[in-house]
């Protein structure tokens, strides 16, 4: 079974979400994503300052094995990308829910990180896959 | 319900991620194929192929029949032991499957092929020996281990006994030998050197566990995709089948037209491909710029549309490689398009052959 922190949240499309106070939330994919992704070789990041709305398309993560489109799970601005990931998406898979860590978005509406998963809701959204 | 090999429990103990290939479990990695990948172009790995089929061709006709039955000849194979790869069509001169045959002498031959395929092989096989004196044995009572990596020949031959080290003394590429309980071949589908080792079902799970404890990295079947791809050795089912003629799939070196007489099946349609010239081409293809060439893509040539045939990310040069099959005017040295996410991108034309030895051939 994947490790699944408590305290994220989480989409059905396998992104975490962090609160990081003011805010500001921090994305990246799932250790459970990163698995069934493989090996991680291009990481593409939205730009900063980009305006996202909850399910674009704004990221892709290209393993050996596939590309996989990124989903903004919240609607608001890009205010950082992790530049890391550009000579180390391996990142991704050894941490994913740390260095791993894909951008951050200034939420429009703080209320929106409500109706994401918990960590519990998150599991179950896997074993129905 | 899936087969699985010998070396099952094994590929479990060292963590293996195991997938359906064809019908078998197999191991796709064991963590990261990219650090499999690299273990065998810097030292040595080894992959689990028992699911491949041997297939053992004896008796008076044998030689006449394989002359038959496959479309390079094995009049060329004189020295005990000597491998050949080759292709086995279809009258229509489509791809059946590639395979290797040992030869041992002109009435005892041993072919290897593809699992995927093994069914309709050993039927067509068995079909097409109608007339020949031959007996036709699958040896499904084997287990196989191919060794890999500039490392490989040094950590195999701290496990060999002595007659078995002198047996595959000075060995040449693409050959076998049977030493003692064991079946050596200098072969394999890295690009590397290496052995293929047909080991007895009975003891091939302490092969692969000495193997590990030489420090011989255990490799699943994504970093073998990889590395034969980086080689530019075809995977059938991808690259070709069937419907895809030999002359389309860089196998035209591996059809002996000499002697004329020599009536192989598919040689007539063959023989027509190639006086009208139509045939596409297999190329390689490379992609510098971010982004990874995937199978199904289609290809924009000036002479018209391609389709990638494999296509990967490459470990060893940090950018994409892909095979495609392309209108036979495309030149090596060309510069083509690959749509891709929405957008064209373009990729250079090379030989299908893009890693040797651990070395770029680019």
């Amino acid at each position: 079974m994947s490790n699944i922190p408590s305290e994220l949240k989480y989409a059905t499309s396998h992104e975490w979400v962090r609160n990081e106070g003011e805010g500001i939330v921090t994305v990246g994919i799932t250790e459970h994503a990163q698995g069934l992704l493989g090996d991680m070789v291009f990481v593409e990041l939205p730009e900063v300052g980009d305006n996202v709305s909850t399910g674009d398309d704004v990221a892709v993560a290209e393993s050996v094995k596939a590309a996989s489109d990124i989903y903004a799970p919240v609607s608001g601005e890009i205010v950082e990308v992790n530049e890391d990931l550009e000579d180390s998406p391996e990142l991704v898979n050894s941490d994913a829910f740390g260095d791993g860590w894909m951008f951050k978005i200034k939420l429009d509406d703080e209320s929106e990180l409500e109706s994401l998963l918990d960590a519990e809701g998150y599991e179950h959204s896997i074993d129905e896959d | 319900m899936t087969s699985k090999t010998v070396l099952h429990a094994k590929h479990l103990e060292s963590g293996a991620k195991m997938v359906d290939f064809h019908g078998w479990e197999m191991p796709i990695n064991y963590g990261s194929q990219i650090e499999e990948h690299h273990a065998v172009r810097q030292d040595a790995g080894m992959f689990d192929v028992s699911h491949m089929t041997i297939v053992d061709i004896q008796g008076a006709d044998a030689k006449a029949f394989l002359r038959r039955l496959v479309i390079n000849d094995v009049e060329k194979l004189n020295v005990a032991g000597k491998a050949l790869y080759t292709g086995m069509c279809n009258n229509e001169g489509g791809v059946i499957d590639d395979l290797i045959i040992y030869f041992f002498t002109e009435t005892d031959y041993r072919l290897v092929v593809n699992s995927a395929t093994r069914e309709k092989d050993l039927a067509w096989i068995n079909q097409q020996a109608q007339g020949f004196n031959v007996t036709i044995t699958e040896r499904p009572e084997f287990g196989m281990i191919a060794v890999q990596g500039p490392q490989a020949k040094a950590k195999v031959a701290t496990l060999l006994n002595a007659e078995q080290t002198q047996a595959v003394d000075g060995m040449k590429p693409f050959f076998g030998v049977q030493a003692g309980d064991l079946f050596i071949a200098t072969t394999g589908y890295t690009g590397e050197n290496g052995y293929e080792i047909v080991v007895p079902e009975a003891q091939a799970a302490d092969l692969w566990q000495q193997l590990l404890d030489a420090g011989v990295r255990p490799c699943g079947l994504g970093a073998r995709d990889t590395l034969r791809l980086e080689a530019g050795m075809n995977l059938y089912g991808l690259d070709m089948d069937e419907s895809v003629s030999p002359l389309a799939a860089n196998m035209a070196w591996t059809i002996s037209w000499e002697p004329s007489d020599r009536n192989f099946i598919g040689r007539d349609a063959l023989a027509a491909q190639k006086a009208s010239g139509d045939q596409p081409k297999l190329v390689g293809l490379v992609l510098t710029e971010k982004g990874v060439l995937r199978s199904g893509l289609t290809v924009v040539t000036a002479d018209g549309e391609g389709t990638i045939t494999s296509g990967t990310f490459s470990p060893t040069l940090g950018h994409s490689i892909a095979m495609a099959r392309v209108p036979r005017s495309v030149k090596i040295g060309d510069t083509v398009e690959v749509e891709m996410r929405k957008k064209l991108v373009k990729v250079n034309v090379v030989k299908p052959s893009f890693v040797r030895n651990g070395q770029s051939q680019l």
